[in-house]
């Protein structure tokens, strides 16, 4: 699906799966007492536009904020391929859903994921396999903004520029926020795109919950010839009222009460 | 007489011939390494990912997700060391098929000093669930490890070193995965041996049967799994148990022979390594030496209990 166009349907239908998307989060983290929400519900629309819209045969997904599980399982589970009984498990011993993506525990997701840093390499190697195989399929990275602090982040970035893949397609989820406070209070991470295309990518900003300039930015850097970077701004948090935009929403599990109203809000 | 890097740059080029899913990353090293001669042979599946270790790894990592078969070298220090987490949270955890080819580990490095010289790398890679350890002697050993790698789906770790080393066996010996070879069959004492420490307590066996002692040597090559079994029978048939490794004396090849006795059958182990103390700059074999690393210090030590 390259093309740029959504009609107001389809939008609506996106935004109805990433409603029940968000639910899923809502109810794993709940469920669990434990589990990064803010992070989670910040990539759902992303997500959403790549797994319902974007991805085809063969594309592989890997989350290097792989803290924001519970929405790739949410968005497994719209799609099918998990049951919202099992959501039920997430973080639970013996459940297939760890605390951060593992290949070892589901099948279901293309690379174990959790120690920030690791993912963008992780993909630039999927890249490579697809380009020796003659592929002509993308590799979908979700990375964090604190993330991108860690220095691997940019030894790939050298990478993957050095090797000319064009088909990563990397989402920074810029939401501003990390643990300790905003990105500038913590480690300027500034100025982002200056130095991705310092680094020779392709770089695009955009409004990290609209599905049409997610859907767009895709199809923009599915024709690029440099390894791609879609910064999308965003809000931690989104779509419950009370988490957006807080720094604290980051590691924490909502109580009985929040949970209803966060449901509720997502009717 | 060939340094086991050597050999694993020839026998990698040769796999690669048969073996079309064979990729190869190194960290700007590749002369040193030998992943050179993949390299002249099949440019378009070698990949130098320049001086990132985690990111090599990282990159390894993704290309075994592809059902690619990665063997990525770099030194042993960087290897196990600059890049652990990447091997433990990447690679290992989720069982992946990478190679890791490390290369100059030990002392054995010489002239480039402490920080080159991997003195605790099979510590390291010995505590990740599910890493297999090759530590071969030679060229033949390395040749054996290599292959003996491909059949192995998941994880491995080959410790090669820098200097030229004397043959121990050849082309037609026959290697077994996880059993190690015992020479001889002394009840003096036993030196367990891996890597380059194998010629030189073999060296100390001949020395010491010219005056009558009578020891036998076990190579480990297979430092995980362990061969529990030839190390038990060798506590039970010989009065002294010897360890030396060209590597700190923790978390090493002693420590592992000390593991396994400790449960099964206590009895004294001598572990002959790095002290605790870093490596220094040198000619590799006045380095070991320095180190006391050495047939000589194995015969004076079996000499002077």
């Amino acid at each position: 699906m390259d093309g740029d166009f959504l009609s107001s349907n389809e939008i609506a239908n996106l935004e109805k799966i990433a409603k029940e998307i968000r639910k899923n989060i809502l109810l794993q983290v709940y469920s669990a007492g434990s589990g990064h929400p803010g992070g989670a519900l910040s990539c759902t629309d992303i997500l959403t536009t790549i797994y319902f819209k974007m991805i085809n045969d063969g594309d592989k997904v890997v989350l290097s904020k792989g803290h924001a599980s519970a929405a790739l399982y949410g968005t497994l589970a719209e799609k099918g391929l998990i049951e919202k009984e099992e959501l039920k498990t997430f973080r639970q011993l013996g459940s297939r859903l760890q605390g951060h993506p593992s290949t070892r525990k589901l099948d279901l997701v293309d690379s174990s994921s959790g120690s920030l840093g690791q993912g963008l390499s992780i993909a630039n190697g999927i890249a490579l396999g697809f380009k020796l195989d003659k592929k002509k399929n993308n590799v979908y990275v979700i990375l964090g903004d604190g993330e991108i602090q860690e220095g691997q982040i940019w030894e790939a970035a050298m990478t993957a520029s050095h090797y000319k893949l064009n088909n990563v397609i990397a989402f920074l989820d810029y939401n501003k926020l990390q643990i300790d406070g905003a990105n500038d209070d913590v480690m300027t991470v500034k100025p982002i795109d200056k130095k991705f295309k310092a680094f020779g990518w392709n770089v695009q900003e955009i409004d990290g919950h609209n599905f049409e300039e997610i859907m767009s930015a895709i199809g923009k850097a599915k024709k690029s010839r440099k390894p791609n970077i879609i910064i999308a701004n965003t809000k931690k948090g989104k779509g419950i009222s009370f988490m957006e935009d807080k720094c604290e929403w980051h590691g924490k599990a909502p109580n009985k009460e929040e949970y209803e109203m966060g449901v509720a809000e997502l009717q | 007489m060939i340094a086991t890097r050597e050999s694993y740059g020839k026998v990698l080029a040769e796999l690669g011939k048969k073996h079309k899913n064979i990729v190869v990353l190194d960290a700007d090293l590749s002369e040193a390494t030998k992943t050179s001669e993949f390299k002249r042979a099949f440019p378009k599946r070698f990949f130098d990912i320049g001086i990132s270790e985690q990111d090599m790894i990282g990159t390894a990592a993704g290309l075994a997700l592809e059902g690619k078969i990665p063997f990525a070298s770099t030194f042993a220090i960087f290897a196990a060391g600059r890049a652990y987490e990447q091997i433990r949270n990447t690679v290992a955890y989720s069982r992946l098929n990478v190679k890791i080819a490390a290369t100059h580990a030990g002392l054995t490095v010489g002239e480039d000093g402490a920080s080159h010289q991997a003195i605790e790398d099979l510590a390291l890679m010995r505590v990740i669930p599910g890493m297999t350890i090759f530590s071969p002697c030679d060229g033949a050993e390395t040749r054996w490890a290599i292959e003996e790698s491909l059949k192995i789906e998941g994880p491995v770790y080959i410790r090669l070193t820098r200097p030229k080393v004397i043959d121990v066996y050849d082309n037609k010996t026959k290697f077994e995965f996880g059993k190690a070879i015992t020479h001889g069959e002394g009840k003096d004492a036993t030196v367990i041996a891996t890597g380059l420490m194998v010629q030189e307590a073999l060296k100390a066996k001949e020395l010491l049967e010219k005056e009558n002692i009578n020891i036998r040597v076990i190579d480990i090559h297979t430092i995980k799994p362990i061969d529990k079994e030839a190390i038990l029978t060798a506590a039970k048939e010989t009065n002294r148990i010897i360890t030396i490794e060209d590597h700190s004396v923790i978390g090493g090849l002693g420590s592992a022979v000390c593991e396994v006795l400790a449960e099964e059958y206590p009895a004294k182990v001598e572990r002959m390594g790095v002290n605790d103390e870093f490596g220094q700059s040198g000619k590799w074999n006045e380095v070991l030496e320095y180190y006391g690393l050495t047939c000589k210090e194995i015969v004076s030590k079996i000499k002077n209990k």
